[in-house]
């Protein structure tokens, strides 16, 4: 593949040129990551340098079409640019709920207007977006949502709740599950509507989680007022247009250890455990619990990289992104319950200087979200046992 | 004898609920937090449980105290372990009665149990210097200066630490870091010159403290034990530790099941309450065996470290190390089980693992004890 390997070399070349040396560090704080928005700012020079020449290649979003600001590349150019950023360790110079979620369906389910409108402002960070699906009595089984929407001539008129959204409060627009027939079954009567959060009657209140960080929030809406002309997909086929998202949402959140830690695990250990005449991990049990977990890190990653090549090549199940986000989520969480044996006392420490606010506590907190958001880890295995293997009941 | 409590072990047990339950449920550790209280704990309380006589548990009746053992220490450590009450009671009433018990000569003995049992004296015992618990690599330096010595190092996640009024120290009197020769315990008053102590809030929002010793003078009296022969006492005293903890860990273990598999019986889901599905009920189950299998190991610790506690390693060892995973495994189901919920603040649940954390880490981890094990086995 003689052109594939002329764009790596372009893109090994544009990329040394291109990524200030700072945006080559691994991301250690929520603060470092850059979501765009419009109220957004960035931490540092190197940052805002970073994101631009990327947003201007069209590389925030690197497999879009470029008539929306993505870079048109294919499958296969795209991995090389993923595989060229991680071998310099690279950040993502935007992250974004567009990006990983409403971008995908939007892409199949939104009219040319509606990819017009909101594909552009996604890659170029523009609006940040926030999901309104969990409510209060609707988490696994999210098909039971309640917050309504009611017909007034061009218009819903929206009032409801929503729960654990992520950064509503700083969220720009939401994308949002609302039922638009009350008399339907579950699955029948939900709409899938965007709407800007600045809107009359939508309230967010923040809710601080075990972390002592506040990342979600409640979400209220009184009367909203929203176009009909908002609704992505047919009104009361929404529930087609979530599923089609969380299966993008999933295959993110799979994937989201890969960039939280630099070094090897058995290194980091080391620095608080020391290491043994023979270089090895002065502590046998971690040392065998580690090298497991790198093996099975390893693997996934190995998964992970096939789970996208057989989606190019049409032959991916639409459901195997629940197995990737089971499995995942369980081993990022193993990856801190190791770090945070491994840093033994001086990982307990929760306000120091010295432990940089109780940086590693606190992200191993987090950790345990994982295998709730975007759909718990048993909701992830009971898709896998009735969508993948058919089995009778489940 | 019998792996289950006696009457006036379930007595005990039932007057320490009634008012750990009623004085200190977890809403009393979030207003500790919350106001960022200077003590951590509440004096208030330590009073009541000194004219309980929990203060004096195992301090002698002629020292004023109620004479009990690690039994009924345990039933205690149960109890705070269930509404995570942050208490001086491991490092004064066990910790630092332990170390004056089995080490202590009549003079230090008759200055310091009384108070310990009167509730007006609080200890601390200083061992870790590194991020991960090695008795053994003790360094902090005891050098000999005229009739007494001089204590120079650094001591870390000494429970308690900021609040003591008297520091058990081990110290490193001959040999090197790794020795088991060379240990020497002391008795420091933390006022004394060149002590600096710093208290670290801690994931827990429990006690913990970092000390600097500057070049401190202590006299031979301080001695507590035998000079370069500490390490058989700092064993014993660590493995009562370690009993308390695991006992801790049982109460916290079955709080967060107990609140687990009354959140089964309430969420619905899917037109069902979530303790409906098998996968749900299975995990519930493997859980409850779980704890009760390590209930049982505790127990059983704690009958060995009173019959003697010279030979009760092993069974501390198993007991310590089965704690931590079963703990770790209740508030890993108690969060995920609670959904979203589990996630916040705002629930308790997660006090609980951060606490679980804590205590694995207290004295030992699992894996710390495994490997124990298996040296005492010879492999
Ligand atoms: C950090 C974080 C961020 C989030 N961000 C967002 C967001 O941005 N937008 C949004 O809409 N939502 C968000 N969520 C919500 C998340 O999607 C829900 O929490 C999740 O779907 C679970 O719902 P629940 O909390 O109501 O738990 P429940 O559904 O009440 O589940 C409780 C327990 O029951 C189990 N259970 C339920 N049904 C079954 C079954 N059939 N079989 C076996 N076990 C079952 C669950 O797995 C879980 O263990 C977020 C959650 C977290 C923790």
């Amino acid at each position: 593949m003689p052109d594939l390997d002329q764009f790596r070399r372009e893109t090994r070349a544009w990329l040394e040129a291109n990524c200030p040396p700072e945006m080559r560090k691994p991301v250690m704080r929520d603060e470092d990551v850059f979501w765009g928005g419009r109220n957004t700012t960035f931490v540092s020079e190197a940052q805002k340098v970073w994101f631009e020449r990327m947003r201007d290649k069209g590389w925030t979003v690197p497999d879009w079409p470029k008539q929306y600001g993505g870079g048109g590349l294919d499958g296969a150019e795209a991995k090389v640019l993923r595989e060229e950023m991680a071998a310099i360790g690279a950040r993502p110079p935007l992250s974004s709920f567009g990006i990983w979620m409403l971008g995908p369906a939007l892409l199949k389910y939104g009219t040319d207007a509606q990819k017009a409108e909101h594909l552009p402002k996604i890659t170029a960070g523009l609006i940040r977006w926030c999901q309104g699906y969990s409510e209060p009595n609707a988490g696994s089984d999210l098909a039971s949502l309640q917050t309504r929407a009611e017909s007034d001539g061009d218009d819903f008129i929206i009032n409801g709740q929503k729960i654990w959204t992520s950064y509503a409060n700083y969220a720009d627009w939401i994308f949002c599950l609302v039922r638009t027939d009350p008399t339907a079954k579950k699955h029948d009567g939900i709409s899938f509507i965007l709407f800007d959060m600045t809107s009359k009657g939508v309230s967010t209140k923040p809710i601080l989680l075990i972390s002592g960080k506040s990342p979600f929030c409640e979400t209220f809406f009184d009367n909203v007022r929203v176009p009909k002309s908002h609704v992505v997909g047919t009104v009361n086929r929404g529930w087609d247009v979530a599923k089609y998202l969380l299966q993008h949402e999933r295959a993110m959140i799979s994937g989201l250890g890969d960039r939280s830690v630099g070094r090897p695990l058995g290194q980091i250990a080391a620095d608080s455990v020391g290491s043994d005449a023979q270089g090895r991990l002065d502590d046998a049990m971690l040392r065998g619990q580690i090298a497991a977990f790198e093996v099975d890190e390893a693997a996934l990653a190995c998964a992970a990289e096939r789970a996208i090549d057989l989606a190019k090549a049409g032959q991916g199940h639409p459901a195997f992104s629940s197995a990737m986000k089971y499995y995942g989520t369980e081993l990022n969480k193993r990856r801190y319950e190791i770090l945070m044996s491994a840093g033994g006392a001086d990982a307990l420490e929760w306000e120091s200087e010295r432990s940089k606010q109780g940086a590693r506590p606190r992200a191993w907190l987090r950790t345990k979200a994982n295998s709730i958001e975007g759909g718990t880890s048993e909701v992830m295995l009971g898709i896998v046992a009735k969508r993948i293997l058919d089995l009778p009941g489940a | 004898m019998p792996l289950v409590l006696t009457e006036e072990q379930s007595m005990l047990r039932d007057s320490a609920r009634g008012l750990i339950s009623d004085k200190a449920p977890v809403a009393h550790l979030r207003q500790l937090r919350d106001s960022r209280d200077a003590d951590g704990f509440s004096r208030a309380l330590w009073k009541t449980f000194a004219e309980m006589g929990f203060a004096g548990l195992l301090v002698p009746e002629k020292f004023g105290g109620s004479g009990l053992g690690n039994v009924e220490a345990g039933v205690l450590m149960e109890e705070i372990g269930r509404t995570l009450m942050p208490s001086p009671f491991f490092a004064t009433a066990v910790l630092g009665t332990s170390a004056l018990l089995r080490g202590g000569n009549a003079t230090q003995q008759s200055a310091y149990l009384p108070k310990i049992a009167d509730g007006s004296l609080l200890a601390a015992l200083a061992v870790d210097e590194h991020a991960k618990h090695r008795p053994l690599q003790v360094s902090l330096q005891a050098v000999r200066s005229g009739n007494g010595f001089r204590l120079i190092g650094t001591k870390t996640f000494v429970v308690d630490g900021h609040i003591a009024d008297l520091l058990i120290v081990a110290a490193r009197s001959a040999g090197s870091a790794g020795e088991r020769n060379g240990l020497t315990l002391f008795l420091v008053d933390p006022k004394s010159k060149g002590i600096a102590i710093e208290r670290t809030a801690m994931v827990d929002s429990h006690n913990a403290a970092r000390i600097t010793f500057d070049n401190v003078e202590v006299t031979a009296d301080s001695v507590l034990g035998e000079i370069d022969q500490g390490a058989d006492l700092l064993e014993g005293v660590l493995n009562i530790g370690r009993g308390a903890v695991a006992s801790e860990m049982i109460g916290l273990s079955e709080e967060v099941f107990g609140r687990t598999v009354t959140y089964l019986k309430e969420r619905k889901q899917f037109g069902k309450l979530i303790g409906e599905f098998q996968a749900l009920q299975h995990r519930a189950a493997q859980l409850y065996i779980d704890i009760e299998i390590t209930r049982a190991a505790v127990l059983k610790a704690l009958q060995a470290l009173d019959q003697d506690a010279g030979k009760a390693g092993a069974a501390v060892a198993v007991a310590k190390a089965r704690a931590g995973t079963t703990a770790t495994l209740a508030v890993q189901e108690g969060v995920q089980m609670h959904g979203g919920m589990g996630m916040t603040d705002q629930f308790d649940i997660g006090f609980f693992m951060k606490r679980a954390r804590v205590c694995q880490e207290l004295f030992g981890d699992s894996n710390y004890h495994a490997d124990q094990l298996a040296r005492g086995r010879g492999y």
